[in-house]
């Protein structure tokens, strides 16, 4: 048996396109997580739980709710605050402790590099690892709305792409910012930067509820962006402001990705 | 500028790797025949895996020219990565996938078809002697199998050229010896080795031709038998005293005998004697007088071509 020399009938190696190189780590990716779809499971439990918890037990003391001059039940409010929360939750999760364990302890990216791939491939394949898994529980979530009456516009079935968006954003930006830490007690400054948006990004009460420069904070961070453009879609209120958010969360994107890029250059191919 | 050897594997020349101020490999020139073993031999620190990480195109050429199969790493990186096989000196397994995930997810991403990889998979773990172990999870093998999945896994895209970062080291003897075995049927096969060592057994088993490397320089090349005849003698009496005290050294000692060997290193523990016949002159040191703890004569061997070239031992 010749092990090496590459046998009459046999394909050579090549480089891989895009695609290919996305789906082969997404492959990856899916075999590692096969043992471990608990953890997957509870990423989509949480913001189940809040709408549950909050949107229906809280808003039966609330009541109605004016949003863009229209009469909303507050769980209907909440829910799609829940829906964007739970896109960069889970999009963030990977980004950011199973990214940082691939690169600096299972050394994942050292060997994908001795292999045709490039690290553009893997910033893309990783961010389309978190993207799909954001994209399942926001499509999970609007089918949970869907049953409990929570949608009263088509406009909703658009939902699940601006969930995926808000889970590139985030993917991209964490991926990038995860380059820069050294511990995983640095991780503490993830949760100090997603714990505040998730309350306040508009995600439980509108952000009218703020003074002047308060507002325009909330009105600038990403969540809120996220929030407001699936609950628009959801109620149907979808106006060219929406175009505003979609711009934020693409800049987003691109520029985490193209940085995530430039970091694991320097970082890996020293 | 040098032009490359035709069928060059390897093209080096004034080959340079630079991290920050420091400077690493200084300026080698190394070309490496198809079909051939060839080795980097050095200490810690020589400068061997940064050579070896340039030569895999995952380490951007500080100065020099390199050429890998006729390509240059800077701009046809993936194009040489899909030709050759690593080793890296730190084993890169996938440690949340399975000893046959690792291999098939690797073969997989050289863009070889889903049922050759498969059938390549099978064929490997029995080469490396895994086969029973296909479903063990990566962390639950020993460090020598490990090391024979990592070989297995480098040659998944049937590579031509062959590069191992320190193959055994860390192994016990007996799974150094499972990994040479496999590297010499590799070697038969006219797969072209290279590999780096701080081993000189190992050189001297494995390869036709080394380079010595020491402080990011070539200091000498050839193949173990050439090196040897030509900075050592046939053979060496070694004379062992108790650790030279505080301060103190061996020196004297060397003077008393230096008139009967061609050169004599002087060690903490002991004096090298390199001469023709090491009998005869040990059966003279004793009519000296001398009293050495303990003594050996041996064949020269690549660590003595070291420590000649360099005033230092290989591995310290
Ligand atoms: N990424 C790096 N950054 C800074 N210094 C490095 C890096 N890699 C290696 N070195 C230094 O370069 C020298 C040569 O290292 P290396 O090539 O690993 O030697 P060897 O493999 O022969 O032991 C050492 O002094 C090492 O500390
Ligand atoms: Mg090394």
């Amino acid at each position: 048996m010749a092990v090496t020399i590459a046998e009459v009938g046999r394909s050579t190696a090549r480089s891989l396109s895009a695609g290919e190189a996305t789906g082969l780590l997404l492959y990856r990716n899916f075999l590692a997580y096969r043992r471990a779809w608990y953890i997957f499971a509870t990423g989509f439990l949480e913001p189940l739980l809040y709408l549950f918890s909050i949107g229906v037990g809280v808003g039966a003391l609330v009541g109605d709710f004016t949003f863009n001059g229209q009469s909303v039940p507050y769980a209907e409010f909440v829910a799609p605050g829940m829906l964007a929360a739970s896109a960069m939750n889970g999009s963030v999760l990977d980004s950011t402790f199973n990214f940082f364990f691939k690169l600096k302890y299972n050394k994942l990216f050292d060997q994908m590099l001795a292999t045709p791939l490039t690290t553009l491939d893997i910033a893309r394949g990783e961010l389309s690892w978190s993207l799909l898994r954001g994209g399942i529980y926001s499509a999970g979530f609007l089918l949970v709305m869907l049953a409990m009456g929570l949608v009263s516009s088509w406009w909703a079935v658009l939902v699940v792409p601006a969930a995926l968006l808000i889970g590139a954003a985030f993917g991209a930006v964490c991926m990038a910012l995860t380059t820069w830490m050294r511990s995983w007690q640095d991780f503490e400054l993830v949760t100090l930067a997603t714990l505040p948006m998730f309350l306040f990004s508009a995600t439980f009460f509108p952000v009218s509820a703020y003074p002047g420069v308060v507002r325009w904070v909330v009105e600038a961070t990403p969540l809120y962006r996220g929030v407001v453009l699936c609950r628009e879609l959801t109620t149907g209120a979808v106006t060219w402001a929406s175009a505003v958010s979609v711009v934020y969360l693409v800049a987003m994107v691109v520029v985490g990705l193209l940085l995530c890029r430039r970091r694991l250059d320097t970082l890996l191919l020293t | 500028m040098t032009l490359s050897e035709p069928g060059s594997m390897i093209h080096a020349a004034d080959l340079r790797k630079s991290f920050g101020g420091f400077e690493a490999v200084r300026g080698i020139d190394v070309d490496v025949r198809p079909g051939e073993a060839f080795g980097f031999l050095g200490p810690n620190g020589a400068g061997k895996s940064s050579t070896m990480r340039m030569v895999a195109a995952v380490s951007p050429v500080s100065g020099g020219t390199l050429r890998i199969l006729g390509m240059d790493p800077a701009t046809d990186g993936p194009a040489i990565r899909a030709r050759i096989g690593v080793c890296p000196q730190e084993d890169t397994l996938d440690t949340e996938l399975t000893v046959w995930e690792n291999l098939f997810v690797y073969g997989r991403y050289f863009g070889l078809p889903k049922a050759e990889v498969r059938e390549k998979v099978e064929e490997l773990l029995e080469f490396v002697q895994l086969t029973d172990k296909a479903k063990a999870m990566v962390d639950d093998l020993s460090g020598g199998m490990k090391r024979r999945l990592t070989i297995a896994r480098s040659l998944v895209n049937s590579p031509e050229l062959l590069l191992l970062d320190e193959p055994t080291t860390g192994l016990d003897p007996q799974a150094r010896h499972v990994v040479w075995d496999r590297l010499f049927r590799l070697k038969q096969q006219g797969v072209t080795l290279v590999l780096t060592t701080h081993y000189m057994d190992e050189a001297e088993q494995l390869t036709d031709r080394l380079v010595v490397m020491d402080k990011g320089l070539i200091v000498a090349e050839g193949s173990p038998l050439a090196l040897i005849a030509e900075h050592s003698t046939r053979e060496v009496a070694e004379l062992r005293f108790p650790v030279a005290a505080e301060g103190g050294t061996h020196e004297p000692l060397a003077e008393s005998v230096a008139d009967l060997a061609e050169r004599v290193e002087v060690l903490p523990d002991r004096l090298l004697l390199y001469t023709h016949d090491g009998e005869e002159t040990m059966a003279k040191v004793h009519e000296r007088g001398l009293e050495p703890i303990a003594t050996l004569v041996r064949r020269s061997t690549l660590e003595d071509v070291f420590l000649r070239l360099t005033g230092r031992t290989l591995v310290d």
